[in-house]
């Protein structure tokens, strides 16, 4: 009885095999097209990068592209502030977010009643769905106020970067390490009360281990989404591209990004200057920083994943 | 007769989504005997077990009626700390749940958390609840090692360690032996026969056989109704009740 029906179909796409033909080598071949030009567009844009970048680190000395100033208007074009000040945004960001996100991701997996959480987590997603810039007026209007009223020279410094950042990268890093920590088996969390753990006990020493590998993977895309963000961060961190002088307090002073200064210089360029190749080299820089954490994120999954067929033989 | 170890009075329980998975039981658990609550699957089997160490707190919306008292006590009172209640009726699992670490911190874990910091103290117990479940002289040259590389019944019979190492009065098991071949049934079989005269023991065998082969005391329950309960050696050769018998001898559904 059972067989006979598909007997039957099998029979019929044999039969009128030919005439789909046509139309499904012409729908496998778009599939295909459209799946190439992804890999083509990614080639281009990072053989564009090179060569307009390329002649950066050819022209310039290292010494001085390593160097502590960047003053385009005199020639000299020393990446180390920038840099500087990317790392400061997006570490101050991540010590910001990471904390919190995995904290509020705890609260609403573990903890929360399930009425909290149904309010909770399309707020969340709504987080995720503001405007970047709509977050640096944010910044602007109110954080960076409060910031200069405790003390700070300026309200627009790396630290209200830091936080504009952190609550762009939160819900990220709040729905993934919540979804590494549901991944954990119900049974982990049995085995560890029936032996009179409480439950942050159980939390502490048996979910938050089990889910690490997940966990960590949430924080690498949040800092991946941090390192990347222009705008919103050129318009709270006051756009000085110099080193702070190393301090407790220099993540209250103003910085730039590696991003803000392109956007902010690129439509000053003369096209082919010297300059204007430098530009393109801080996004090589960029490239490279995003490349190596995105697969340093893509190894942790793939170590994740070996170890669970591990666990289970 | 002594007083029970656990007596169930009048349990009804009801889950979230209005399932009533218990019905009006009522039952005495005596001291250092194996207690045997066995019935087909979604009887209700489990959801006792959960409800005497209080588990079944983490059920959210259900509903409960009736007591369960422990050495006289009712479980359910505010004033009891449910970590101590779950230390003293320990539970395992059918599915062996090792947690992160090594085999010692496995063990040592449960007794950490109860307060137990003296190295000697904690070797103590990890030897013993090990020499007890069978697996000491399996694992004894590797206690370092990760408990996840353990076979599925070495993991079972960790479990089992695990609980014993709280020195409980209780110890309950559901379908302990539910992954294991033969030989580590028989293995865990026989350290429970050695283990009763120290602890009380509440199981959910793996199946009637099982049931028949260890239990003293059985209750056979079936769609969260108390069908029979009496000593085993009776219920199993010579049931009361017709649907008893119907269970023991396979002419069920």
């Amino acid at each position: 009885m059972s067989t006979n029906p598909s007997l039957a179909a099998s029979d019929t796409t044999e039969e009128s095999a030919p005439r789909p033909r046509i139309g499904e080598w012409i729908i496998e071949n778009l599939i295909r097209l459209a799946g190439l030009s992804t890999v083509v567009i990614i080639g281009l844009i990072f053989l564009f990068l090179l060569r307009e970048g390329g002649p950066t680190f050819l022209d310039i000395p290292l010494r001085q592209l390593f160097g502590s100033r960047w003053y385009p208007i005199e020639g000299i074009f020393g990446l180390l502030p920038l840099i500087v000040g990317s790392l400061l945004v997006t570490v101050g960001a991540v010590f910001i977010a990471v904390p919190l996100g995995l904290i509020t991701a705890i609260y609403l997996g573990e903890i929360a009643p399930p009425w909290q959480r149904e309010i909770l987590k399309p707020l969340i997603e709504m987080l995720a769905g503001i405007p970047s810039i709509v977050l640096g007026f944010l910044g602007w209007v109110a954080l960076a106020p409060l910031i200069q009223n405790a003390g700070a020279a300026t309200g627009l410094t790396a630290f209200t970067g830091a936080v504009i950042l952190a609550y762009m990268s939160l819900p990220t890093i709040i729905s993934i390490s919540e979804d590494a920590l549901y991944a954990v088996p119900k049974e982990y969390r049995d085995g560890a009360l029936a032996i009179g753990a409480t439950q942050w006990q159980t939390i502490w020493r048996v979910v938050l281990p089990a889910a690490r590998s997940g966990i960590v993977i949430a924080v690498m895309l949040g800092i991946g989404r941090a390192i990347g963000e222009t705008m919103a961060v050129m318009l709270v961190t006051g756009n000085a591209a110099n080193i702070p002088a190393l301090s407790g307090g220099m993540i209250f002073e103003p910085v730039r990004t590696m991003t803000a200064t392109i956007a902010a210089e690129m439509g000053e360029v003369a096209q082919g200057s010297l300059h204007y190749n430098t530009l393109f080299g801080i996004g090589i820089v960029l490239f490279i920083i995003t490349f190596a954490i995105n697969s340093l994120a893509g190894r942790i999954v793939g170590t994740r994943g070996a170890r669970r067929t591990g666990g289970k033989l | 007769m002594t007083q029970a170890k656990i007596s169930i009075q009048n349990l009804y329980y009801t889950y979230e989504d209005g399932i009533e998975a218990l019905r009006d039981i009522s039952l005495e658990i005596p001291a250092n005997e194996i207690f045997v609550l066995f019935g087909p699957a979604r009887s209700g089997k489990s959801t006792l077990l959960r409800l005497l160490n209080r588990l079944s707190d983490l059920d959210e919306g259900s509903a409960r009626q009736g007591t369960i008292l422990f050495d006289g006590k009712d479980v359910f009172a505010r004033s009891v700390d449910v970590s101590d209640l779950r230390r003293r009726i320990s539970m395992v699992f059918a599915m062996p749940t090792p947690l992160p670490g090594s085999i010692y911190d496995n063990l040592a874990y449960g007794l950490k958390m109860a307060g137990i910091r003296e190295r000697s103290e904690l070797d103590r117990r990890v030897e013993q609840s090990l020499k007890q479940s069978a697996l000491w002289g399996e694992v004894k040259d590797r206690l370092g090692a990760s408990a996840f590389a353990l076979s599925g019944g070495q993991k079972q019979r960790l479990c089992l360690a695990r609980s014993l190492a709280l020195e409980p009065d209780v110890v309950v098991l559901d379908n302990p032996t539910s992954g294991l071949d033969p030989i580590s049934t028989a293995t865990v079989e026989e350290s429970l026969y050695t283990l009763k005269e120290r602890y009380t023991i509440i199981m959910v065998p793996h199946s009637v056989q099982q049931a028949a082969r260890v239990a003293d005391q059985a209750a056979f329950l079936l769609d969260g109704t108390l069908i029979e309960v009496g000593e085993a050696g009776k219920m199993f050769v010579q049931p009361k009740d017709q649907r008893t018998e119907d269970y023991i001898t396979g002419r069920f559904g």
